[in-house]
């Protein structure tokens, strides 16, 4: 094709929207007449509650409802999991009971006429509880670990004798690292407008998974799923946060049905922290046994994650260890500590971005005690296959990250003892490690449709939360068609367009990119058919295997006349052309190939030795995932995804008051992100790589990825700038103080 | 957030007779409407003074006065705080963000609330907010809370870096009330929680502040602020120290020195300012006096590192006064 859009650094085409308010939020979508609802959130961390008087609040001005659980509609809650949900437990159930499982649980929800009506209304509503002390803490001795029902692949893995060989080994590590709970902390607020109009329910709702909530609603209310349409054209961040359909969405729905009004509910900052999910504290010990000259012999990585008493979420925690590197004795192990808290979920990287953490500070703990290089080691142990499924990689350019990211940083000036480098009175440190992120492809349709001005229209129920989805699927399309970008509309974000999974696990270019260039192939194929059989146009009668469409035009290849153009084939059908087609992976392939992308994270970091301040001064990194559709985009990703890794590794955590669980910093003030000082030059570089297995489109995934190693990269470095190696995430001054 | 009146004063009088009357004095509401978000602050009348002529920056004699209007960003960056006291300039730069430096005034910075995030839970317990309603921070989490000045009742320090760069200076204070004007010295604006941690300074009813008066010394361009936390800006200090010294003869002649982070109000260091008189300023002198600043320190389960941080912060900005800003 001469005119190739995919692999250009083209500017995002709903940029300009973004920035001049064009693009419309879900709480951008007011509807005529709409109320506004307020959640009541739990003050008691477990228990019961004993009474509520809501008199007082029904008495004040522009009160429309109040809604507990003692009048609250008994809700149908129809079965419904989709893969973002746990596969063992049930959901919280909203205003059903008088049962408080967690801090911040609602408890009612009041709805006015005004936002501060409401708001006024429900600080009034006197709730009385039966309180009883809640566990939230993962260590505390009365947590038994369980073994997850249904671990989805994250179940306990053994191969050799990895106990037996650490035992006997002649270089050993054995040590625990933990991590605090995250919490995701988007700048767009969880919002939902919800309205009814007889039994269909519109819902417009911040939503990575437009289809499931459209399901989970009509589950939760017993109607059929064709009656619910659930909206959400743009994102304001979510890592993960609005994959799952939370009880914000059932209680706006279920106060927009008691009013018979349109009604619009928005968290607040604090309430993100209460039943949105979140990164669970994870609790990991990882051993290492080597030879001499630093051949894994034994891999030991038992992990444990928080979850709560009515679901068990799981994730990938220990997975990686079975396939970065070559040992023949690996064992893993994944249990989970149930307490008195929300359902944690999925945040960007989830899984690896927690075990890998653990995996790779203790492969550069063993780097120090061989006295080898960090890279050195890793490249003595980079596994041929993967040992753990026994299949080949269908790319892994892990050797190569290695080598383009160190360059880039100058890896080789580094002095390799810890505390020996300086910048005046400064401790410099450098650190490095690796990443990895499965490389997934999940079913996913899409509609094209041609229109007879010659512009293609593309459709997917997907969403974009930043990643420049909108851009890099019309690259897709316009390449596939032969068009340029602005002859190519991109829709999203409607539960009416052809089904995708979820905007997260780093698939959706992977998954909706498939589908769209199917559809493109379906809809030229249609198109082509039509015009040979269509008498005015000069094509017609031709075999269709003698014409081709390039470039937007179809011809007989060779041909040096123009072609017909999509519009003129569409003119004079009269009607627009429309295909829909889906792509799910090739079965054969995954059965083949184990199918992951690999990066390597190389940061320095400056330790102040008197007072212990660490700040971030560089990070490179490069990463091997398959095709890149759009640099500019890749990169951008990247240089996210590296600030949440430098958040994760110094400053996010959300802590819980042991006496109640009620998060105490639940507050941008107080839960620490960086911000523009900590943040310094961020590089990424993304290293050539072909890989024709894992879908059509050879694309591996990045979202995820360029969060995950940046953790333990920063861990390392400041190890290598104090000698105090610090095991729990965050760092923070008070760790390196006594340095 | 609950119904309020809102009124302007065009002159001192008109706010003061407004305060007299029970209405709170609005100036750029960073920290008041903050509050009133969240109903912890629940005033029903707001007198707003931004029309007053208090936001004046200028030299009287030597000493530099800062109108109680004036915004922390055009304190910051007037040339002749940043020749005549650097120590305040910087100490306002390390503070909040530049948006919040461009609305909040000097008087409502050096009247900001505490951060103890016990106060901001209606749900909590909390001496300050309901007297006698108990500290949820005491046997909660308290790892950002004071090691100095506490009581059984309270332990949240004062946010304000300003605050301490101006105790360290002798800054003084002019105020003016229903009974007349009154000027008393930064420092005596705060009081200890004692067991009446609610009443956090001692201005009378319907006092307003009018000006802060910051006396030069010899040791004013030699002076530093170092705030300590875990990111770069738009954080409160978990430690931070003031200091300023008069070097003659390679000897300290004299040294001002606070911190902040650590005290329940701002925390001037006296004993470790006698303890450098007559020392060469060198490490070794530093950290003998700084390790005095933690003698009284009552720290807890969570906030013990505050004492080995403390003295380190207080050398270290005492080196910095060697150094160029």
């Amino acid at each position: 094709m001469t005119t190739s859009v995919i692999g250009k650094p083209l500017p995002r085409v709903d940029g300009r929207a973004k920035v001049t308010g064009g693009a419309r939020y879900a709480a951008d979508f007011n509807q005529p007449g709409q109320v506004y609802a307020v959640i009541v959130s739990a003050t008691v961390g477990l228990g019961r509650i004993a009474g509520i008087d809501s008199a007082m609040a029904e008495s004040m001005p522009g009160i429309i409802a109040v809604i507990t659980h003692q009048n609250a509609p008994r809700l149908p809650y129809g079965e419904h999991k989709s893969y973002i949900d746990p596969a063992v437990g049930e959901r919280l159930h909203v205003l059903q009971d008088d049962r408080v499982r967690f801090y911040g649980q609602p408890v009612a929800i009041v709805v006015a006429d005004t936002p501060d009506r409401a708001e006024r209304a429900a600080s009034a509503l006197e709730v009385v509880y039966e309180a009883e002390r809640p566990t939230v803490d993962p260590s505390d001795p009365t947590v038994t670990p369980i073994v997850p029902e249904a671990a989805a692949g994250h179940a306990d893995t053994s191969r050799g004798d990895a106990d037996g060989r650490l035992a006997g080994a002649p270089v050993k590590i054995d040590q625990i690292y933990e991590i605090a709970r995250e919490n995701h902390n988007p700048m767009e607020p969880h919002a939902t407008i919800a309205a009814w109009s007889g039994d269909r329910l519109t819902l417009w709702s911040k939503s990575q998974f437009v289809v499931n909530e459209q399901a989970e609603i009509a589950a939760i209310f017993g109607i059929p799923a064709g009656n619910v349409q659930v909206i959400c054209p743009f994102i304001g961040g979510a890592f993960g946060t609005s994959l799952r359909t939370w009880p914000h969405v059932t209680l706006a729905a279920m106060a927009a049905r008691q009013t018979g009004r349109a009604v619009k509910l928005v968290l607040t900052r604090k309430q993100m922290f209460f039943t949105t999910g979140h990164r669970p504290r994870t609790l990991q010990r990882v051993a290492l046994g080597a030879t001499a000259d630093g051949k894994l012999t034994s891999l030991l990585h038992e992990g444990s994650g928080e979850t709560s008493r009515y679901e068990q979420f799981t994730e990938a925690l220990t997975s990686a260890s079975g396939y970065m590197y070559s040992c023949p004795n690996v064992r893993t192990q994944y249990r989970l500590r149930q307490l008195d808290i929300g359902t944690p979920n999925h945040m960007r990287g989830p899984g690896e971005a927690s075990g890998i953490f653990a995996l790779e500070c203790a492969l550069d703990e063993l780097s120090y005690v061989l006295g080898l290089d960090p890279v050195e080691l890793r490249r003595r142990n980079e596994p041929e296959i993967d040992e753990s499924e026994n299949k080949p990689f269908s790319s892994r350019s892990l050797m190569k990250c290695y080598e383009l990211a160190a360059g880039h940083f100058g890896w080789s000036r580094r002095a390799p003892e810890p505390r020996s480098m300086r910048d005046g009175r400064l401790l410099i440190g450098m650190g490095m490690a690796s990443a990895t992120y499965p490389a997934y492809h999940a079913p996913s349709s899409a509609r094209v449709r041609l229109l007879p001005d010659g512009t293609a229209e593309v459709a997917v129920a997907a969403s974009d939360m930043g990643p420049g989805t909108y851009t890099s699927m019309t690259q897709v399309a316009a390449e596939t068609l032969g068009l340029p970008m602005d002859q190519v509309r991109f829709s999203l974000g409607s539960s009416d367009f052809p089904p995708a999974p979820s905007h997260g696990g780093s698939w959706t270019m992977a998954s909706v990119g498939s589908a769209i260039r199917a559809a493109c192939i379906a809809v030229q194929e249609k198109a082509a058919r039509q015009a040979v059989a269509d008498q005015r146009l000069p094509v017609f009668g031709a075999a269709l295997d003698a014409i081709e469409w390039t470039d937007g035009r179809l011809r007989r290849p060779g041909d040096l006349s123009a072609g017909q153009s999509y519009g003129e084939v569409v003119s004079s059908l009269g009607a627009p052309i429309e295909a829909e087609a889906s792509s799910q992976r090739d079965k054969d392939a995954a059965e083949r190939y184990s199918m992951h992308s690999f990066g390597a994270v190389f940061v320095e970091v400056a330790v102040d030795p008197d007072v212990g301040t660490i700040r971030v001064r560089r990070a490179v990194g490069a990463y091997g995932i398959g095709r890149v559709v759009n640099p500019r985009l890749a990169a951008s990703q990247c240089t996210g995804g590296m600030i949440g890794g430098i958040g994760m590794a110094l400053m996010e955590r959300t802590v819980l008051d042991p006496r109640d669980g009620r998060p105490v910093n639940a507050h941008m003030a107080d839960y620490l992100v960086p911000v523009n000082l900590d943040i310094p030059r961020l590089e990424a570089y993304f290293v050539e790589e072909v890989d024709p297995h894992v879908n059509p489109l050879g694309v591996k995934g990045l979202g995820e990825i360029a969060l995950v190693g940046m953790a333990p990269a920063v861990a390392n470095a400041v190890f290598h700038a104090t000698g105090k190696r610090v095991r729990t995430l965050p760092i923070r001054i008070e760790d390196v103080l006594t340095a | 957030m609950l119904p309020f009146t809102l009124e302007k004063a065009q002159t001192v009088e008109e706010a003061m007779a407004a305060a007299t009357a029970g209405a709170r004095f609005i100036a750029g509401g960073t920290t008041l409407v903050d509050l009133m978000r969240e109903e912890v602050e629940r005033p029903e009348r707001l007198i707003d003074i931004n029309a007053l002529p208090l936001a004046d920056i200028h030299v009287e004699g030597d000493a530099l006065v800062i109108g109680a209007l004036a915004r922390m960003a055009d304190v910051a960056a007037h040339p002749e705080v940043q020749a005549l006291q650097p120590l305040i300039a910087e100490s306002l730069i390390e503070g909040a963000s530049p948006q919040l430096r461009n609305m909040a005034s000097i008087g409502g910075n050096l009247l900001q609330r505490v951060r103890c995030p016990y106060f901001r839970m209606l749900d909590a317990p909390c001496n300050k907010r309901e007297p006698g309603s108990g500290c949820a921070a005491i046997d909660g989490l308290h790892a950002g809370h004071a090691i100095l000045g506490t009581s059984n009742h309270c332990l949240a320090t004062h946010p304000s870096d300003l605050a301490v760069a101006l105790v360290a200076l002798d800054a003084t204070m002019r105020v003016m009330g229903p009974q007349g004007e009154r000027n008393f010295p930064v420092e005596d604006l705060y009081r200890l929680p004692g067991d009446t941690p609610h009443l956090e300074h001692t201005l009378l009813p319907g006092e307003l502040i009018i000006d802060v008066h910051v006396p030069a010394g010899a040791y004013s361009r030699r002076a530093r602020y170092l705030k300590v936390r875990d990111r770069a800006s738009y954080e409160f200090a978990l430690v931070s120290a003031a200091a300023a010294l008069d070097i003659e003869g390679g000897r300290i002649r004299e040294a001002r020195l606070a911190a902040g982070g650590v005290g329940t109000r701002p925390w001037r260091l006296r004993a470790v300012e006698e303890a450098l008189i007559g020392k060469a300023p060198d490490r070794p002198a530093f950290e003998a006096a700084a390790r005095l600043a933690v003698q009284d320190a009552r720290p807890l389960k969570h906030n013990h590192y505050k004492v080995e941080l403390l003295p380190r912060t207080i050398v270290r900005a005492l080196e910095m006064t060697g150094e160029v800003a």
